[in-house]
């Protein structure tokens, strides 16, 4: 066996695992956290701190019958889990963790996570119309209508990035940020990121496509067992996606100060802004009450659009003149 | 759309009163198991995509005849019952039913009674309207200030389960008192209470009121006119919410009421946050009431003389109280002895819900179920 094929498959085993570790740590953090906000202890029972619930539901989720509705099509509805969690195993392949730790390095790595995180709308749109239920339709179109706005100024956010820094290479984005991170100087790109990628991830107070006081539970109604867990999976991934990205462009990625852990700083460093921005996400969901739906068309295409128009302007014409 | 449309006539079968929508409406049922209709209440919507075109409330899925079985037992019997309608302000149940009787056959009550009636009575409209606030705030999608409501919920109700026996269905009052007396301890509870409370409402305004999300999903949204109210025979928050000061502590004032000074709170616009707003303010004025029943609590008996089998004239009574949700009327009409031929119970929440279908007109799905937070129906109690 060539030494690079092991070397990919070790990869994608590593990537999985992290996938399904990300998700039980952000589900413990989620369920924690959520309940020290509301003044209860939260998870306790399973493990010191209930540390093992999340392993628990895990299993009990594996163990539950699929249930497909009688009327949805049939192949279409198991193919929807399917098409949400595997293009977002994929970003993990480019996300640099430590100076040396990425499986492989692109040169267009920012445009590849882009563009996988842009598939988890086709998945979406394929679960709510195949289930055959008004719900989730309702869900659907919802999250496809954000999520489609809410990529514009998600990229015109990133673009001013790119015009300081003439690379999409995730580690050339690090390496330029030598003296000072780039939210010190992109401040206003970092916020409509940040907001943009909340609504791209369809979290609260965007969570339209899955508000359950109106839609029960937006695209995902009809799915149960592990057909409801790859969407979960999928959720957390793409956070942590956000994140990440959110981290290499904005705080200096795995740059930090120097630790006594030899190569493993940069991981420390990283994982700490990644979590970090993900605490903020948490937080943000279990304080604000949800947006009503064209109130956040609104707020995307008149206020977050020209701003960050504006801020691509303003930061191309800065460029020229340096 | 092929399968949906074969759904829409087959909810058409099943509601005639609703005419097949047109090509580019379709029909939605929300509820009877729906996360934020609270109860089995089920709305068919006719809907143009998000938005509504019509809503026609089905009623009745938690009927029990609770009319019918007032008329087949003497007070003791069905008292309990009374505190089976509206699981969220059991006492003012309580209050209307043992007033019908009082008032039929002009019983007596001792004052120390009346007083401790009132101060549980507005402990128990404080519970049901921190019940509000969370439930309101949860279908709009706020998860956290339930738990913080909930908090001092369940204070209020460690106060009145010492007293009443239990913590949501009460059956504390009996014609012509009530069936324990409060003691010390239960008063310095209270006082405690009412001092934690008024630091609470800080943080409701943190969290809540001042949130440029709540504002944007309430102002404007759900517009109950005066005139539209007066229509349809809205009472309670919801009728002050639109700027009519009708209350029928001040209007039709009962039991000892009038001893108290409070004010009765209006909103101006009738939209969902001024209902928010006049909820908020009368938990402060129940706090006021409560203050000043404990500051005058009379000594004496805390239950009247009473026969044991009631003696009723012929003829016909009702008795009005100020329920946490609006006007809730009890009429009766006797034919002598002790089981009343005829018992009529007008519960605010019905009269409330029949604004629904004039008031959702156009409305956007998220704002329907806005507007029905904010108007505190309790199902049960609808249906009885």
């Amino acid at each position: 066996m060539p030494p690079e094929l092991l070397r990919m498959i070790i990869a994608a085993v590593l990537v999985v695992a992290f996938v399904f570790l990300n998700a039980m740590i952000l589900g413990y953090m989620e369920r924690k956290v959520s309940a020290h906000i509301q003044r209860r202890p939260g998870l306790m029972e399973v493990g010191p701190h209930g540390v093992l619930q999340l392993l628990i539901d895990g299993f009990k989720l594996i163990g539950k019958q699929l249930v497909v509705p009688e009327a949805s099509n049939k192949f279409l509805f198991r193919l929807a889990p399917i098409l949400s969690f595997a293009p977002c195993v994929l970003p993990f392949v480019v996300i640099p963790f430590a100076q040396k730790l990425q499986i492989a390095s692109m040169d267009i790595s920012l445009i590849f996570i882009l563009a996988m995180t842009s598939i988890n709308v086709i998945a979406i749109l394929v679960a709510g119309w195949a289930s055959n239920n008004k719900y989730s339709l309702f869900g659907t179109f919802r999250s496809v209508a954000q999520a489609v706005s809410y990529e514009i100024p998600l990229l015109l956010s990133i673009l001013s990035i790119i015009l300081i820094t003439n690379t999409f290479s995730l580690q050339g984005i690090i390496a330029a940020q030598k003296y000072y991170w780039f939210i010190l100087i992109q401040p206003l790109a970092f916020i409509i990121y940040f907001i943009s990628g909340l609504a791209e991830t369809n979290r609260a107070p965007f969570d339209m496509p899955e508000a359950e006081s109106e839609l029960t539970a937006g695209f995902h109604t009809e799915y149960s067992g592990m057909g409801f867990s790859f969407f979960f999976l999928a959720e957390y991934a793409n956070m942590f996606t956000v994140c990440s990205i959110a981290t290499v462009l904005f705080l200096g990625g795995w740059k930090g100060i120097p630790l006594p852990l030899g190569d493993y700083t940069g991981i420390f460093w990283f994982m700490l802004k990644v979590y970090g921005l993900l605490f903020v996400m948490i937080w943000i969901r279990w304080t604000f009450p949800r947006v009503r739906f064209d109130q956040l068309m609104t707020f995307c295409w008149k206020y977050l659009i020209p701003f960050s128009l504006a801020n691509l302007l303003i930061t191309a014409v800065l460029v020229k003149l340096i | 759309m092929g399968n949906l449309a074969e759904n829409n006539t087959l909810h058409a079968d099943l509601e005639p009163a609703i005419d097949i929508p047109s090509d580019n409406h379709y029909y939605l049922n929300m509820g009877p198991q729906h996360p934020s209709t609270h109860g089995v209440l089920r709305v068919l919507l006719e809907m143009d995509g998000e938005y509504v075109v019509e809503a026609q409330p089905v009623l009745g899925y938690g009927h029990r005849m609770q009319e019918k079985m007032g008329e087949l037992k003497n007070w003791r019997a069905f008292m309990p019952n009374t505190g089976r309608m509206d699981y969220a302000a059991a006492l003012q149940y309580n209050h209307g039913y043992v007033g019908l009787y009082e008032r039929l056959c002009g019983i007596e009550v001792p004052a120390r009674a009346e007083y401790i009636r009132v101060i549980t009575s507005e402990l128990n409209r404080i519970v049901s309207h921190h019940l509000w606030i969370g439930a309101m705030l949860l279908d709009m999608g706020a998860f956290t200030p339930i738990l913080y409501t909930f908090d001092d919920r369940e204070q209020v109700l460690d106060i009145l389960e010492d007293v009443t026996g239990s913590r949501l269905t009460y059956c504390y009052f009996r014609v012509g008192g009530v069936c324990k007396d409060i003691d010390d301890n239960f008063i310095e509870k209270t006082r405690a209470f009412i001092k934690r409370q008024r630091e609470r409402f800080d943080i409701y305004n943190d969290l809540v009121t001042g949130n440029i999300i709540f504002i944007k999903r309430t102002e404007g949204i759900g517009i109950i006119s005066p005139d539209m109210a007066r229509r349809y025979g809205v009472t309670g928050p919801v009728l002050r919410g639109s700027g009519i000061a009708y209350d029928v502590r001040k209007n039709e004032p009962y039991s000892v009421y009038p001893n108290f000074d409070f004010e009765i709170p209006v909103g101006q616009n009738g939209d969902s946050y001024d209902r928010y707003m006049v909820r908020l303010e009368e938990i402060e004025q129940s706090l006021r009431i409560i203050e000043q029943a404990l500051d005058q609590l009379p000594d004496g008996p805390f239950l009247g003389k009473v026969p044991k089998k009631l003696k009723m004239p012929t003829g016909d009574c009702s008795f009005a109280v100020e329920a946490a949700r609006g006007e809730l009327t009890y009429y009766l009409v006797s034919g002598g002895g002790d089981i009343p031929y005829r018992l009529k119970i007008r519960v605010p929440s019905y009269s409330n819900l029949s604004v629904l279908p004039e008031l959702c007109q156009g409305m956007l799905l998220s704002d329907l179920v806005a507007a029905m937070g904010s108007m505190d129906l309790v199902i049960p109690e609808i249906d009885r």
